[in-house]
C-alpha cells in the first residue's frame, strides 16, 4: 500500500533533475554549519578564520586532546553517558509499567491519573526549574549525579506513556489468558509475555530519552554550573566558552565530542527517531 | 451490571496501582510538586540561598507587572512565536510535499540532512552559531562579502536590530526537521485511492491541493500548530548560549528573564528566587491560557 503522491513524473526528466539539483544545493547550505564545526575541530585557530573551505591543511588532533583532557570534556562525557543510560533505564521501566496498566486495564481512579498526566504536557521547563533545584538541595542530592539523573528521568514523559499504552492495548487478550492458565501472575505476565513484545516501543522511547538526556541544557546548567565535577557535555562546552574564550579550535573539538555520538546514533537508528517524533502528532 | 463494591474493585486492581506508582512518584517529585511550590515561592521575598524567607503576599507580582523589562521579555516571547511558527509550518509543508515523492530517489538522503540539526545538542548549536555569525571573519559574513551581497560585515548578534531575527532564523533551522516529519506523517495518511480518484475526476495542480489534500491534513495542521507554538515559547538554551539575552536585553525572552532574576548575579544584585517564581507563574499561566484556547479551537475544528 503506497501512499505517495508522485507529482514529479518519471517521464519528465528535466523537472526531476531541476528539483534534485535544487535540493542538493539546499542540503549543502543546510548542513554547512555542522560541516564547518567538524572541519574547524581539525584546524588551527589561524586556519578557522582564514577561509570558507572545509578541508583542513593538516589534521590537528591536538585540539581534541586539549578539549578531552585540558577542558575536562572526558569527564563530562562520562557524566553525560551515565546520566543518559541510567535515565533511559528508569524511564523505560516506569513508563512501560504505567503504559501497560493504562493500556490494558480499567480500575478506579484511572481517568484521574490520565487527566493529571495530560495536564502536565505543556508545562514549560522554566516553570518548574526553581523548585526542582530547591528539592534536590533539600534531599542533599544536588551535588552528585543521582539528583541530576533522577530529575532528567522525571521530566514529563507523557508521550512515552501514550506510545506504550497504545501498543499494549493492541496485544491480543489470548496471550494473557494463556499465561494465566500456566499460572503466571500479574508481574510475571508483564515481564515474560508482554515486555518482550514491545521491543519497537522500547527502542523508540529509549531513543527519545537519549536525545532528551544527552542534549538537555536548562536543568544541568542550573544544577551543575557551580559544581564542575558533575557537569554534562553541553554545560561543559558552555563553560569552556566562558573560561577559554580564545581557544576556538579547542571549543570546536569539544562541540564535536558532544554532538557526534548522537548524530551517529541517529544515522543508524533513524527509523526509531522518526517513529518517536511522528508519534506526537499521530496520537 | 457491575455489582462489585469499590473496595473489591480496588483490591482486584492492586497490581495496577503498584505498576503506576514508580512513574507517579517521579512525576510527582519533578513536575507536580514543583508546580505547586513555585506558586508558594512566588509569595516570598527569598534569595534562594539562605533559609530566611519573608512572606510578602502578592508584592512580587505587583513588582513584575510594573517592570518594563518583564513586559518587554513577555512581548518578545510572542514576537518570537509569531515570527517562527508560520515560517516553520509553511516551509516544512513545502519540503514534505517534495520529499513525499517516491520518484525522488534522493528523498531519504535529503530527509536525513534536514533532520540533522534536530538531533544536535541545542547548546552546542547556540555556541557554534556565535562563530558562524561572528562579525570578525565568521563564515556567514565571509560568504556575504565574497558574493558581494554586502560590503561591510554585519554584526548579526551584536546589533539590537538584527539579533532577534538572527536567533529566530537559527531556531527555524534547528527545528524544521521536526515540522517536516510531522507533515510527512500527515501526508502519509492520505489514501492512495483519494489521489487516484481525484486524478480521474480531472482535479490537478492547485485544485487537487485545495479541495482534496488540504481538508484531509487540516486536523493534523492544528495539532502541529499547537505543538509548535508551545515549543517556540521554550527557547532558553538557544538564546542563552547565543546571546544570553543581549545586547542590551534586546533578545531577552521570558525564560531568559526568569533565569536572570533567579540565578545570575553578574550585575552585583542578589538573586531573587521568589521574584523569579512570580514571573514564572505569570508566564506559566499565560502559556496555559494559550494552550487551552488552542485546544478548544482544535476540538471545534475536529468536530466539523
Amino acid at each position: 500500500m503506497s501512499k505517495y503522491l508522485n507529482f514529479i513524473a518519471e517521464k519528465n526528466q528535466v523537472k526531476y533533475l531541476i528539483i534534485t539539483i535544487a535540493f542538493i544545493i539546499f542540503s549543502f547550505f543546510w548542513i554547512y554549519p555542522l560541516l564547518w564545526v567538524l572541519s574547524a575541530s581539525f584546524k588551527t585557530d589561524f586556519e578557522i578564520w582564514g577561509g570558507l573551505g572545509l578541508i583542513p591543511d593538516r589534521l590537528v588532533w591536538e585540539n581534541f586532546e586539549r578539549a578531552w583532557f585540558g577542558a575536562n570534556m572526558g569527564r563530562y562525557f562520562f557524566n553525560t553517558l551515565i546520566i543518559t543510560v541510567v535515565s533511559v533505564i528508569i524511564v523505560v521501566v516506569t513508563t512501560g509499567m504505567f503504559g501497560y496498566v493504562i493500556g490494558r486495564y480499567s480500575f478506579p481512579g484511572k481517568k484521574i491519573l490520565i487527566g493529571i498526566l495530560i495536564g502536565t504536557i505543556f508545562i514549560p521547563q522554566g516553570y518548574t526549574i526553581i523548585p526542582v533545584f530547591d528539592l534536590l538541595n533539600n534531599l542533599n542530592i544536588s551535588k552528585n549525579l543521582i539528583g541530576l539523573t533522577l530529575a532528567t528521568a522525571g521530566h514529563t514523559p507523557v508521550i512515552y506513556i501514550l506510545l506504550f499504552a497504545g501498543y499494549f492495548s493492541r496485544v491480543p487478550v489470548e496471550l494473557e489468558e494463556a499465561a494465566k492458565m500456566d499460572g503466571a501472575g500479574f508481574v510475571r505476565t508483564f515481564i515474560s509475555i508482554m515486555l518482550p513484545l514491545t521491543k519497537p516501543v522500547v527502542a523508540t522511547v529509549s531513543i527519545l530519552q537519549v536525545l532528551h538526556a544527552w542534549n538537555d541544557f536548562l536543568l544541568p546548567v542550573v544544577i551543575t554550573l557551580g559544581n564542575p565535577d558533575i557537569r554534562t557535555l553541553s554545560v561543559g562546552v558552555y563553560a569552556f566558552k566562558g573560561e577559554y574564550f580564545v581557544d576556538w579550535s579547542g571549543m570546536a573539538a569539544a562541540s564535536v565530542i558532544t554532538i557526534l555520538p548522537i548524530i551517529i546514533l541517529f544515522l543508524f537508528m533513524q527509523k526509531y527517531f522518526v517513529e518517536g517524533v511522528q508519534g506526537a502528532v499521530k496520537g | 451490571m457491575n455489582k462489585k463494591s469499590l473496595s473489591k474493585q480496588i483490591y482486584d486492581a492492586r497490581w495496577c496501582y503498584v505498576f503506576v506508582l514508580p512513574c507517579l512518584i517521579l512525576t510527582g517529585m519533578f513536575v507536580i510538586y514543583p508546580i505547586g511550590m513555585s506558586w508558594y515561592f512566588s509569595l516570598l521575598d527569598w534569595s534562594g540561598f539562605t533559609k530566611e524567607a519573608k512572606f510578602i503576599g502578592l508584592q512580587n507580582y505587583y513588582e513584575a507587572v510594573n517592570d518594563e523589562f518583564f513586559w518587554d521579555a513577555f512581548i518578545r516571547s510572542f514576537i518570537f512565536m509569531f515570527g517562527t511558527v508560520p515560517v516553520k509550518i509553511v516551509l516544512g509543508f513545502i519540503i514534505a510535499v517534495f520529499l513525499n515523492n517516491q520518484v525522488l530517489k534522493l528523498a531519504p538522503f535529503f530527509r536525513t540532512v534536514i533532520f540533522m540539526p534536530v538531533v544536535t545538542a541545542i547548546a552546542i548549536i547556540g555556541i557554534v552559531m556565535t562563530f558562524v555569525f561572528s562579525p570578525f571573519n565568521g563564515p556567514a559574513n565571509k560568504f556575504l562579502m565574497s558574493t558581494n551581497l554586502t560590503s561591510a560585515p554585519i554584526d548579526f548578534l551584536g546589533n539590537p536590530d538584527t539579533v532577534l531575527p538572527t536567533v529566530m532564523g537559527v531556531y527555524v533551522w534547528k527545528w524544521l526537521g521536526i515540522t517536516m516529519m510531522y507533515w510527512l506523517a500527515a501526508l502519509q495518511t492520505v489514501p492512495q485511492d483519494v489521489y487516484d480518484a481525484a486524478k480521474i475526476d480531472g482535479a490537478e495542480g492547485y485544485r487537487l491541493w485545495i479541495h482534496i489534500i488540504l481538508p484531509i491534513v487540516l486536523p493534523f495542521a492544528i495539532v502541529i500548530i499547537l505543538v509548535e507554538a508551545v515549543g517556540a515559547l521554550n527557547v532558553f538554551p538557544l538564546i542563552e548560549t547565543m546571546t544570553a539575552g543581549g545586547p542590551f536585553f534586546s533578545s531577552e525572552v521570558m525564560e531568559i528573564y526568569i533565569f536572570r532574576t533567579a540565578f545570575v548575579t553578574d550585575s552585583g544584585t542578589m538573586p531573587r528566587l521568589g521574584y523569579a517564581c512570580a514571573a514564572g507563574v505569570f508566564w506559566g499561566v499565560a502559556v496555559l491560557f494559550i494552550t487551552v484556547l488552542q485546544g478548544l479551537w482544535m476540538r471545534r475544528t475536529r468536530r466539523i
